[in-house]
């Protein structure tokens, strides 16, 4: 089928169970209460014309040209506005209603430029459309009086383009910006002729208003006013594929609407069941990365890391690489072989490299990036719960009253889902933030948290507690709850820790530096202030206490009855596109897919008679630990898939030592990586737009990733794993990544009703899929706990080894920003960069007056681990005290700061907390001018002069 | 924090309890300032938790508050339909001359005083029943 828009249905569902018949031009139809007569029309195929209408948007009755004929009502109501009623006779086509609507656009078109010829929306214009629609012939009016035909365009944002000589002044962008963005940066400027649609102020143009780039506009706007640039330069697009997005944990679901092999533009699908429609700047715009001229598409090996890389043929790479790998086998064992998963590649991707690693190698060498991320929300929710998953399906926060957001910057690290955050918020719930940045959710327009403790890094199991201390002993808990689910002999054991006196606020506020009595206000307001429900990020994992905090936050849920039911839970927002899947993969070092222990010898003999091998029944080596083991000598090659671990992973030359010590790095990605310096075998990787699969979103979503081009590197992902599989003796003959989702679903209880064609179907599937949940588990301890009843762990606050001191008197956190993606692999490599250039150090006034430092001013960023440079950014967000950067970009080196200090379970690394000073320079630091210039000597390319240094 | 900005925060101080704060406000700021401008609005917008694109709507929509200081004296004429039938156009021009560059005189429409026309005000002073020669004196005492 060729191109064709999403159908909208002008006004947006109802939700009322109730259910009311009327007559649409002689039709019966059956629709929800509170269902508008133009979406009833719609609902049998209608087509009522209008403008100002659309489905994401509620009713605003502007155009007029909805207008109907309901029987027994006077006059012509809009259609858009009027609520269907029992009964109701509606005719939406009269020689009466033609008149009018043909008059009505009239004067639309007698003020809008007769270019369709040469428009860039030419038959994808929704103006033409309804100019068609009503028969239009003339326009009595000409051209010659006042008119908006000659404005200027705005070119401002580097997405997209606004012409105002073609704004109709329909609203819908200023009315997506509220109403779904959330943002408010768009408003009609001036009254009557002289309106127009403005962004920000007077002196404001798109990028220097508070417009966040979401798309949201451009996707409401009927005309050509507000659209892609790529549209404009390329065309039209011919068809449309829907595939998920490979940035964050939310899993938007996007139309890949395509020219050839060209992507004209990603346009968030309105029947996505995690993002509905909507989408932030880097899924809607930030996809030119896949074209960027760095992206290396040829496979690439050279005999040791001084030498410059050799391009060579995918059979001389891979032979290389499997002649490498059999040789350390032989001479080291099979527990010198070691891989990494990638939270960024699909659930069939990251299956196999594990499969590879344990069933090819012969190790249990394995592990993934949700090591430095969340592997201590597995750990404590298996703990307490039962399932290494958060309780909920995004569409859950439509029925929260209180929101506690702990360690999560959702407008910036899960724009999409802040936005529904943002929209239950304005409809009246209540916010609670713990963090040490008062981030753009503590106060935005419109919206603004009831209580924001600003407790000092390091220290959420002392604010955690307190606050459990002042719902126990107040008598806030929910007994009854606790009784029904939970075990009651720890509740009480937790209850009387808890209780003691040294967990109160007041004791623990010069530890937390949280006022007790704002403490106590939040922690009454979760306690009773309806359904509560907990959301949270890195700030939360990425600690000493990551696992503790946790646990603590599950008791927190368990203890206020906040589990098992729409509007409460606990829930992770996963950093990565599918950090979830990936854990679910069997990427930990201990455990098979579906978090089975690899001990476990009925697990084990399932995947061994499957397979055909025999497993090692002893958990592998996680990141830090294989890295330890090459330093030590008895660790010597590792495959690493779509992750920088030299820029992501802590303590920088901790990992550089590492890596420089194996005989054989093998790095499969887009682009050379930081860590690729370090590496003999460089794979090219494939796109999200280039391979098929699935990916699982925060909400345990499997959604469908499609290939809608060909990997410009010759193979999907997957079928490079199986090329080097069957290179070092495995014989595996997938000839389709649904192929590998059936023995994932084979051999996995969790996914066991999953199968390719169900997820294709566009059928909503959240895990676990299976004979109890044949239709999946949107909200999960529905009935009681996973693991039976819910367990209360006592989680005692232990204060960091990372302590500040006169030499290192400030603590830095990390962070991240809406317009980068983590290390920036990808963002960096597309226009997001106008929104942001470099790392910058956020710093109280306070503080850099005491220095002396001011905004802009090159400071050097020093720890016991290492120093780095960066500007300062001055600003109240951070408390005295604290400073904050982000870690978007590899010259930053953020990570050579960081400690090597971890989370006492799971060894997720504390990034978020590091003892600091901060002093004036002036320049890059030695090790940052070293770096650059390792960059360059590693990244030449034989045979590539512009790689070659200038010597 | 600049003197303006302190002001701005005290008439916000005075009107937030207020039920739909935003339109007094921006009365007393035009009145002091004598313009709502683009640091006002913003200044308002961040008071209020407002966004800038929100405040901006707002006083461009409303004539009655100008994005920069005007220190002319204004006069209000109406020229609405009563005022119309009375007579009031054929007194524009004499106004035009009167005012010069001086005076600053603003069309409105409809001053509540329909049987008595043509109508002016000035400040919270009204006049009616004005011929050219009144009308001219209104404008040279403004």
């Amino acid at each position: 089928m060729g191109y064709e828009r999403q159908k909208d249905f002008g006004t947006p569902e109802a939700k009322s169970a109730e259910q009311v018949t009327l007559t649409i031009d002689g039709r019966e139809v059956t629709v929800p209460a509170g269902t508008s007569v133009m979406r009833a029309a719609a609902e049998i195929g209608g087509d009522i014309p209008k403008l100002c209408a659309t489905d994401n948007v509620k009713a605003y009755g502007s155009c007029r040209l909805c207008l109907v004929e309901i029987e027994g009502a006077r006059g012509t109501p809009a259609s858009c506005t009027t609520p269907v009623a029992p009964g109701m006779k509606v005719k939406t086509q009269t020689e009466r209603l033609a008149k009018l609507r043909k008059g009505v656009m009239e004067l639309y078109i007698s003020d809008h430029p007769l270019d369709c010829l040469t428009c860039s929306a030419n038959n994808d214009c929704e103006l033409q459309d309804q100019a068609a629609n009503v028969g239009l012939r003339d326009v009595r009016y000409g051209y010659a009086g006042d008119n908006h035909l000659g404005l200027e365009t705005d070119v401002s944002n580097p997405y997209f383009d606004f012409d105002a000589s073609k704004c109709i002044v329909c609203s819908r962008c200023v009315r997506a910006c509220a109403e779904v963005q959330g943002t408010f940066a768009l408003t009609i400027d001036g009254r009557g002729f002289a309106s127009m649609v403005s962004a920000g102020q007077e002196v404001d143009d798109f990028l220097s208003s508070e417009c966040v780039s979401c798309g949201a506009c451009v996707q409401a706007c009927p005309t050509a006013t507000l659209q892609e640039k790529s549209v404009k330069a390329i065309g039209k697009p011919e068809r449309a594929v829907v595939t998920t997005c490979a940035y964050c944990g939310v899993g938007c679901t996007f139309r890949a609407e395509m020219r050839g092999e060209q992507v004209v533009r990603m346009v968030p699908w309105k029947d996505g069941k995690a993002n509905h429609g909507h989408s932030c700047v880097k899924g809607r715009f930030a996809w030119g990365y896949a074209n960027h001229a760095d992206r290396i598409t040829k496979p690439m090996i050279r005999e040791s890391i001084d030498q410059p890389w050799r391009e060579v043929s995918w059979e001389e790479a891979i032979g290389f690489t499997a002649t490498r790998i059999k040789a350390i086998k032989a001479e080291h064992g099979a527990r010198a072989l070691g891989g990494i998963t990638s939270s960024r590649c699909t659930n069939e991707d990251v299956f196999l490299v594990q499969k590879l690693i344990r069933a090819g190698f012969g190790a249990n060498n394995v592990d993934t990036c949700a090591r430095v991320c969340h592997s201590p929300t597995g750990f404590g929710l298996s703990t307490t719960f039962g399932t290494s998953a958060g309780t909920q399906d995004f569409d859950s926060v439509e029925d929260s009253d209180v929101i506690l957001v702990i360690g999560a910057n959702p407008t910036d690290g899960h724009p999409v889902f802040a936005s529904r955050m943002k929209k239950r918020l304005r409809a009246g719930a209540k916010l609670i933030v713990i963090d040490p940045r008062r981030i753009d959710l503590v106060r935005s327009p419109h919206i603004e948290a009831a209580h924001h403790l600003p407790l000092q890094p390091g220290t959420n199991v002392a604010v955690l507690t307190s606050m459990a201390h002042v719902i126990v002993t107040e008598g806030l808990a929910d007994e009854a709850f606790v009784k029904e689910r939970c075990d009651w002999d720890e509740f009480q054991d937790w209850a009387r820790f808890v209780s003691d006196e040294r967990h109160s606020p007041e004791f623990l506020e010069s530890v937390t530096r949280v006022p007790a009595k704002e403490l106590r206000a939040a922690a009454r307001l979760f306690a009773t202030g309806g359904n509560g429900a907990i959301y949270y990020g890195l700030g939360v994992t990425e600690h000493s206490q990551g696992s503790s905090t946790v646990m603590a936050i599950a008791n927190l849920a368990m203890a206020t009855g906040n589990i098992g039911r729409r509007g409460v839970g606990v829930n992770p927002l996963r950093g990565q596109n599918n950090v979830q899947g990936a854990c679910d993969m069997g990427s930990f070092p201990h455990e098979l897919s579906g978090y089975r222990h690899i001990s476990d010898g009925a697990t084990r003999k399932l995947f061994e008679d499957d397979w055909g091998v025999t497993l090692d029944a002893e958990p592998g080596l996680r990141i830090p630990n294989m890295l330890d083991a090459a330093v030590d000598g008895s660790f010597k090659a590792i495959y690493i898939q779509g992750e920088d671990i030299l820029q992501s992973d802590p303590d920088t030359r901790h990992v550089s030592a590492g890596l420089a010590a194996m005989d054989l790095v093998i790095v499969h990605d887009l682009f050379l990586n930081e860590t690729a310096h370090y590496a003999h075998v460089f794979l090219p990787g494939s796109t999200f737009l280039e391979k098929s699969g699935t990916f699982t979103n925060a909400e345990r979503r499997i959604q469908p990733v499609r290939r809608v081009m060909d990997p410009a590197n010759g193979y999907e992902d997957w079928e490079v794993t199986q090329l080097l599989a069957n290179a070092i003796g495995c014989d595996w003959n997938y000839t389709h990544a649904s192929e590998i989702l059936d023995e994932i679903a084979r051999l996995t209880p969790t996914f066991a009703g999953v199968s390719w064609d169900r997820v294709d179907s566009g059928e909503p599937l959240q895990w676990p899929v299976n004979e109890k949940a044949p239709k999946g588990s949107p909200i999960m301890h529905v009935e009681g706990f996973v693991r039976g009843k819910g367990k209360f762990v006592v989680t005692e606050y232990i204060p960091t080894d990372e302590r500040t001191g006169p030499r290192f008197p400030l603590l830095l956190t990390t962070g991240r920003i809406l317009s980068q993606y983590n290390v920036g692999a990808q963002t960096r490599r597309t226009a997001n960069v106008v929104w942001h250039e470099e790392d910058l150090l956020e710093m109280h006034p306070t503080d850099a007056e005491n220095r002396g430092l001011k905004d802009g001013d090159w400071t050097k960023l020093a720890s016991r681990a290492g120093e780095t440079t960066l500007r300062l950014q001055v600003t109240d967000r951070v408390a005295p005290g604290v400073v904050y950067t982000t870690f978007h970009h590899p010259l930053t080196q953020a990570n050579v700061i960081t400690t090597d200090n971890s989370d006492w379970a799971t060894n997720c690394p504390e990034y978020k907390v590091t003892a600091v000073q901060v002093t004036a320079s002036n320049g890059p630091s030695e090790w940052q001018e070293e770096y650059e210039a390792l960059s360059t000597r590693a990244r030449r390319i034989e045979g590539a002069a512009e790689m070659e240094p200038a010597e | 924090m600049s003197d303006k900005t302190t002001r701005i925060g005290e008439i916000v101080a005075e009107h937030r309890h207020r039920e739909g704060p935003l339109l007094p406000i921006l009365h007393d700021v035009q009145h002091e300032f004598r313009c709502v401008d683009v640091e006002a609005e913003a200044a308002i917008a961040d008071a209020l938790n407002l966004s800038r694109a929100d405040v901006h709507g707002v006083v461009s929509f409303y004539h009655d508050f100008t994005p920069t200081a005007d220190p002319r004296p204004v006069v209000q004429i109406c020229r609405a339909e009563a005022c119309k039938s009375r007579g009031v156009e054929a007194l524009m021009d004499g106004a035009k001359a009167a005012a010069g560059e001086r005076v600053k005189l603003h069309t409105v429409y409809c001053l509540g005083l329909c049987s008595a026309g043509p109508n002016a005000r000035v400040g919270d002073a009204l006049y009616a029943r004005l011929d050219a020669d009144k009308l001219a004196q209104v404008i040279e005492n403004a």
